[in-house]
């Protein structure tokens, strides 16, 4: 069977600057998520747009409630620019529930020696799993993310580093592949406010001026795409991730950090589907393990099923859809020594719910969710339920 | 215009249902839950309970001044739902018998072990030279304020430390000489304290200790600033020194500045102590369970878990002379070789323990697990193993329980399983 890189026009055909395929999951290939986005504006070369999204919550746990309250969740402005035929520039500058969170998620540059075979460098998504690359809320049919890709995949996951990516033509199939290295993350996976093992709190702003030991992380993800039924992915993202030498000396053990990633989009019928299962493994003090677990993994599993097309004036791709997820996370897999029982800290979730898209970049959506909570020992079950309602919407 | 199809009514319904309450999940029964506040509290104090609530969960991680040895991250983390906490969380405390007291081998890291370190720092591991190991379950934190608003006469008068009156039970008072800290937390609850509270007092010049396994502190404050140091790592203003292990060859301890929670946060945690509902009975008047209880008094139980208690003045009014039912005289009692650690504090021989309240013995279980573990290391599963853990001055009160029937005993366990 031969090999034929896809030629860069293939690539922009399949959606760069073109209206995001959203919530399909045949359509969207993993690694054109960072240029799927409509942009709006242009100056020269340069093209500016974002997305916008809120909702609203109401939730009821263990009979009790806080009430019904508004969340304005993120405004986030792209900046892109096609610096020459083969360089561009892409950044993501984002705003989290107002100014209480700004963060510079992308910043970098590509530059394409073939389709094969980009480079790339600056403030990157390392490819762990799809939703990192592909987390703009307008692409997605429910309120929350999926929790196993924003407790056991870090996402939004962006840290400065390099590398490369591509595709090639096998066949009737498409491969792609992302490899960087990046700073990675630090030492509060343990030892956070939450009292459990967190890779997110191993985030770090300092991470954008450098390393804290010396030794990058690796990512990667290989997929195949089969047109007309999806694309499956595997990846992998791996690295020291504790600061364990003081001027060249060692004062700590290496910890070592992996996350393993499964994902699958896949058109079923005229279901779309999209899943995603992760599995870390941590490497934790001795004397915290338990309390601190080494061993987490999470999944999830979307349906999305076009109800309804509604014929709107001006509108004419505007649809309804069901949709429902069903996830897990365990943030602790190990056993009490005291007690030989199994540790628990764990959630489970059931999202039933509808969403509209007037157009394709643009969602409102309803979602009743319901999740049941075991704390650590595994005392009775926490459940807790509740209605939303938000929007998203390119610009 | 456009026409709905019943494809998207369904949903569309079934979302409104759950608006409206529906679907949204019950609270669990409050007879098995132990949080909660005592009734009648000001709105004041309903925000200060709940702020101290929140700092009673709050996780405290490296940044936040977390060891660097500790046991536990949080309060919450050890007394999950306010109740009897998880084997997992066991408290370790060792020392070494022999000369006039017993050793608590401070220089080595005693009493306390703090088994857990933040990374890249030594845990304490029990010394060799240490005789004695005792592991502590933390114990349930409901009904407390109760306790702590008791009189010292009350504890004096119950107190019987030579068998006057022949009962094969001889209750004494657990006293420790003064010192800065205790000093200061009783001068600190003084300062809040109507003119006529009587705790806190000298008796024989020391202060009596009501408050853990063997009634190592004098009050809440005290217990509670002992808890954030101990457990957590935690300095406050009374305990400003950060721990270090000694272990590690060095003084060496964490970077955050001290105190690393402030005295307000400290008086809200212990204001929410002060003022956890007392735990909830069941069945309390099911004949078979008063059954139980006149048994439980009858072969003796109810002589060292005094089934009531007066608290005397209070500043909160709630707890202001109020009659409760705590199943504990706060004495200090002999209880036997099985039960005897080789380990003890202040003036307790090895063998004498606090008699521990028996009030949400019944649902402790709710909060370890699905799996009650009793007595001070959680060494019983059920309440009947227990029972036959009971010597010294227990003796008696177990043989009595042994030569029940069958149904008597059965009325015995109803009973305190209504507690």
């Amino acid at each position: 069977m031969g090999l034929r890189p896809v030629p860069l026009g293939v690539g922009l055909a399949l959606g760069l600057f073109a209206a995001p395929l959203a919530g399909q999951a045949d359509s969207t290939m993993a690694q054109d998520g960072l240029y799927d986005r409509p942009f709006i504006g242009s100056l020269s070369n340069t093209s500016i747009g974002g997305y916008i999204e809120g909702n609203t919550n109401y939730f009821v746990e263990d009979g009790l409630s806080e009430g019904f309250s508004m969340e304005l969740r993120r405004f986030n402005v792209f900046l892109f620019s096609q610096i020459s035929q083969r360089v561009r520039f892409i950044s993501e500058l984002e705003f989290e529930h107002g100014t209480e969170e700004i963060a510079l998620e992308t910043a970098l540059i590509d530059f394409e020696v073939s389709p094969a075979l980009i480079l790339r460098a600056g403030i990157i998504l390392p490819p762990l799993g799809f939703f990192n690359q592909n987390h703009d809320s307008p692409r997605w049919d429910f309120v929350e993310r999926p929790l196993v890709a924003t407790d056991v995949i870090p996402s939004t996951l962006s840290e400065v580093g390099g590398g490369a990516y591509g595709r090639i033509v096998l066949g009737d199939l498409l491969l792609s592949y992302d490899a960087y290295l990046t700073n990675g993350l630090g030492d509060g996976i343990v030892g956070n406010e939450l009292g459990r093992t967190d890779v997110p709190s191993g985030k770090r702003e300092e991470q954008f001026a450098g390393d804290n030991n010396g030794s990058p992380a690796v990512s990667a993800r290989v997929a195949l795409r089969k047109p007309g039924f999806g694309e499956v992915g595997v990846s992998h993202y791996g690295g020291y991730y504790n600061a364990y030498g003081l001027e060249g000396v060692l004062v700590d053990e290496r910890r070592w950090l992996a996350i393993s990633a499964l994902d699958v989009g896949a058109s079923v019928g005229r279901a779309e589907v999209r899943a995603e299962l992760a599995y870390a493994s941590i490497d934790v003090p001795p004397s915290l393990v338990e309390l601190f677990g080494d061993t987490q993994w999470g999944a999830h599993v979307d349906v999305v099923v076009p109800l309804w097309r509604p014929q709107i004036a001006g509108y004419p791709t505007a649809v309804v859809s069901a949709a429902l997820r069903v996830e897990r996370v365990d943030y602790n897999v190990g056993s009490f020594s005291s007690t030989g029982e199994s540790i628990r800290d764990d959630v489970t979730a059931v999202v039933p719910g509808i969403s509209f898209r007037p157009s394709a970049g643009t969602v409102f959506r309803a979602n009743y969710r319901y999740h049941w909570t075991r704390d650590f020992p595994g005392n009775p079950t926490n459940r807790m339920a509740g209605f939303q309602l938000g929007f998203a919407t390119y610009f | 215009m456009l026409a709905l199809p019943r494809s998207i009514l369904t949903p569309v319904a079934a979302l409104a249902f759950a608006a409206c309450g529906v679907l949204t999940p019950n609270g669990p029964d409050p007879d098995q839950l132990l949080d909660g506040t005592v009734d009648g509290m000001t709105a004041s104090q309903i925000r200060q309970h709940f702020a101290g609530d929140e700092e009673f969960g709050r996780r405290f991680s490296v940044a936040a001044g977390l060891g660097p040895i500790f046991v536990a991250t949080s309060c919450e983390q050890c007394h999950v739902g306010d109740g009897k906490g998880h084997p997992a969380f066991m408290l370790f405390r060792f020392g070494m018998e022999g000369g006039l007291d017993f050793n608590p081998l401070t220089e080595l890291g005693g009493p306390q072990l703090q088994q857990r370190a933040i990374p890249g720092y030594p845990p304490e591991v029990v010394p060799g030279s240490a005789t004695g190991v005792s592991g502590f379950l933390p114990p349930a934190v409901t009904g407390l304020g109760y306790l702590d608003a008791v009189d010292d006469t009350t504890l004096i008068a119950l107190q019987d430390v030579d068998d006057l009156d022949g009962d094969g039970i001889s209750g004494r008072l657990q006293l420790h000489r003064p010192t800065e800290l205790i000093e200061a937390a009783l001068a600190l609850e003084a300062q809040g304290a109507p003119a006529l509270a009587g705790r806190g007092t000298l008796y024989d010049g020391r202060y009596i200790g009501r408050f853990g396994k063997k009634a190592l502190t004098v009050n809440l404050l005290h217990q509670t600033v002992g808890a954030y140091h101990q457990d957590m790592g935690i300095t406050s203003d009374l305990l400003p020194e950060d721990l270090f292990n000694p272990q590690a060859g060095s003084r060496a301890s964490d970077d955050v500045p001290d105190p690393e929670v402030s005295s307000s946060t400290v008086a809200n945690v212990v204001f929410y102590l002060k003022t956890l509902r007392a735990p909830p009975r069941r069945e309390a008047n099911d004949p078979e369970v008063l059954a139980g209880e006149q048994i439980f008094s009858d072969i003796g139980c109810a002589d060292c878990h005094l089934p009531t208690l007066v608290t005397g003045r209070s500043e909160i009014a709630v707890l202001d002379r109020v009659t409760f039912h705590p199943y504990t005289d706060l004495l200090l009692h002999d209880m036997g070789v099985e039960l005897d650690d080789g380990y003890t504090e202040g003036l307790a021989l090895t063998s004498e323990w606090r008699t521990p309240p028996l009030w949400g013995i019944g649902i402790q279980q709710n909060f370890q697990g699905g799996r009650a573990f009793f007595l001070h290391d959680g060494r019983a599963t059920s309440l009947r193993e227990a029972i036959g853990y009971h010597g010294g001055e227990g003796t008696a009160s177990r043989a009595g329980f042994d030569a029940l029937s069958a149904t008597d005993q059965e009325r015995l366990l109803r009973f305190l399983r209504s507690l």
